[in-house]
């Protein structure tokens, strides 16, 4: 079932620019620009891109905070922005840079006050916000104050506060943002754990690309307000023809440049005695290379470097920006 | 706002109720501000009046109204002022709000966006200067000799609430035009405060253009004036017919209808912040 749906959705803004030493005009600029999308419930999307591309815009159209300019969407089967009230029943969402807690009150009453708020049955209350208190390790920080806590801290907390209603749909813009690798680990696991229970849905924006890798199937990418991608992260590679490196050490410099097709050398060092090969694609495989490197020398280590996402995505970025 | 307040049951209601104790126990965090906070705001009810009875030192008429005539409309004028700026007066933090992109988490939640808003920022000191307000406005009433029939009782109880309702509605409206201009405070204070002070004289001490906008196009007419001709059987010098003594109620629907409009108008054009 489509749990979210988005068909040409926009989100233009108007901006005063300067144009002379008094003169200002005002522009329209589309943050959103045409974006469709489809969600399945149960589906972990990480949706990315670089500053500015329209991310976060995106997230407030579906949580009903921004009022699109044009386009259809649909959350849960609501029209976000008209049927605001509904649909916050039904989604969490935790901004990594705004706090939904009571700033000045123990940890443990913004969680009392949502239960409130959301009108939420007192023992089912009571048992979502236990397992959080085991899986985030919350007990030892629930009765002080937010201001008081890290921010590791608090962003457990705001996790917390976002599920205690049992979303259907969870969206989390930067959850992981400024935090310690400790932190992030347990937050990372335990937005895993939710996801692999298969009952929320997940909508990640996040600019660590380790979250994606570590808890997202589908990758959205989008760019100047538009999608650029849409697909699994192995299709991502496919695509941008991601290349793997071989790293060679020898015990003596090669005495004539290998030559074959799909190979291309990216660095000599050490006297010519490590060379990094770039692969391209399927041409050729890590084995045949090393197979015809020892025909000619003798082989100390190989090393053989898998693409990683960023440069895929710093790729993706750059082309785009390029062909503008 | 009425459509906004009304539309939800009893939970939600008692949602609010929750809202509004957690603020209060937040700001009891800060025990000493609240103390010196509640002084401040008796101070500034006690003001209010002492300027009237200034006034009656060097005359003793204005523009043919006797002191307890002009001291029930300036009591009644504060108490509603007071009032409002006790339930909605925190409304104006709207602004940093906004400029902060907090508004953000008020739109995910479940309530409605100004309620929600004025029961995460109550400001319990201000209790102080409507209790002074009530204490006022019965000193007044019975010193100007305003009958104690029923009906008139009514009437003054009727006319703070109502005037509270005009002054909120000021309040709502003006603060909502943050949602396209985000530092837009003096505009407001100049309609709030400025609307205050009118509504604390009798009409015909101003000038036809002031009264137009003032006292017709904003209501301010109906916050104490011609509820106070009626609570003294006064006609109006000014000729406006007598019934309208008893119209501030509706009065106060319709400013109430339109600025809810202007909130709901200002919540469309949001623009909220980067990231």
């Amino acid at each position: 079932m489509t749990i979210i749906e988005a068909q040409g959705l926009r989100k233009e803004f108007s901006v005063r620019v300067k144009t002379g030493r008094l003169r200002r005009e005002t522009r329209r600029v589309a943050a959103v620009d045409g974006i469709d999308l489809a969600v399945e419930r149960g589906e972990m999307l990480g949706y990315i891109g670089p500053n500015g591309a329209g991310k976060s815009t995106t997230l407030k159209m579906l949580t009903g905070v921004l009022y699109p300019s044009g386009g259809r969407v649909r959350v849960c089967g609501f029209e976000p922005v008209p049927q605001r009230i509904e649909l916050a029943r039904r989604i969490g969402v935790v901004f990594g840079q705004r706090s939904q807690l009571w700033w000045d009150l123990p940890l443990g009453d913004s969680f009392e006050l949502l239960r409130h708020v959301y009108r939420v049955h007192a023992g089912d209350h009571a048992e979502r916000l236990s397992r959080c208190r085991r899986l985030l390790e919350l007990d030892a920080f629930l009765d002080t104050p937010v201001r008081q806590l890290s921010l590791g801290q608090r962003m457990r907390g705001e996790l917390t506060a976002a599920l205690l209603h049992g979303p259907e749909v969870l969206f989390l813009d930067e959850p992981t943002i400024g935090l310690d690798v400790v932190s992030k680990q347990a937050v990372r696991a335990f937005i895993g754990s939710l996801g692999a229970s298969g009952d929320t849905t997940l909508v990640l924006t996040t600019h660590d690309l380790a979250d994606i890798e570590r808890l997202c199937r589908r990758l959205v990418v989008i760019d100047h307000g538009r999608v650029v991608h849409d697909g699994s992260l192995e299709d991502l590679h496919q695509r941008y023809r991601s290349q793997r490196r071989v790293v060679v050490d020898l015990d003596e410099p090669l005495a004539t440049p290998l030559v074959l097709p799909g190979v291309s050398v990216e660095s000599t060092a050490a006297g010519g005695r490590r060379v990094t090969y770039t692969l391209d694609g399927d041409a050729i495989t890590a084995g045949d290379l090393v197979r015809r490197l020892t025909e000619g020398a003798r082989l100390r280590d190989i090393s053989i470097l898998e693409p990683s996402i960023e440069d895929v995505v710093a790729r993706l970025y750059t082309e785009r920006s390029v062909s503008r | 706002m009425a459509a906004l307040m009304i539309g939800g049951a009893g939970e939600r209601l008692a949602a609010y109720g929750h809202l509004v104790r957690a603020q209060v126990r937040s700001q009891a965090q800060y025990r000493t501000s609240l103390v010196v906070d509640v002084v401040g705001s008796v101070a500034f009810g006690v003001l209010d009046v002492v300027t009237v009875i200034v006034f009656f030192r060097v005359t003793s008429d204005l523009a043919g109204f006797s002191f307890p005539e002009v001291f029930l409309m300036t009591t009644l004028t504060s108490c509603a002022f007071s009032l409002a700026d006790l339930c909605v007066g925190n409304v104006e933090r709207l602004r940093f709000f906004v400029r902060t992109g907090l508004f953000d988490a008020v739109l995910v939640r479940p309530l409605g966006t100004l309620v929600q808003l004025l029961a995460m920022d109550i400001a319990p000191r201000r209790v102080g200067r409507v209790v002074l307000g009530v204490a006022l406005v019965v000193t007044a009433a019975v010193h100007a000799h305003v009958p104690a029939s029923p009906a008139h009782i009514a009437l003054l109880v009727v006319t703070p609430l109502a005037g509270a309702v005009i002054f909120s509605s000021i309040f709502v409206a003006t603060s909502s035009v943050t949602f396209w201009w985000i530092e837009s405070g003096e505009f407001g204070n100049a309609l709030t405060y400025g609307g205050h002070d009118f509504a604390s004289y009798p009409l015909n001490i101003y000038g036809a253009a002031l009264r137009r906008i003032f006292a017709y196009g904003l209501g301010f007419a109906f916050v104490a004036y011609y509820p106070t001709l009626s609570l003294l059987g006064r006609t109006d010098p000014l000729g406006a017919p007598a019934f309208l003594g008893y119209a501030s109620p509706l009065i106060a629907l319709f400013t109430a209808g339109v600025a809810a409009l202007f909130w709901r108008l200002g919540i469309r054009h949001y623009r909220s912040t980067g990231s």
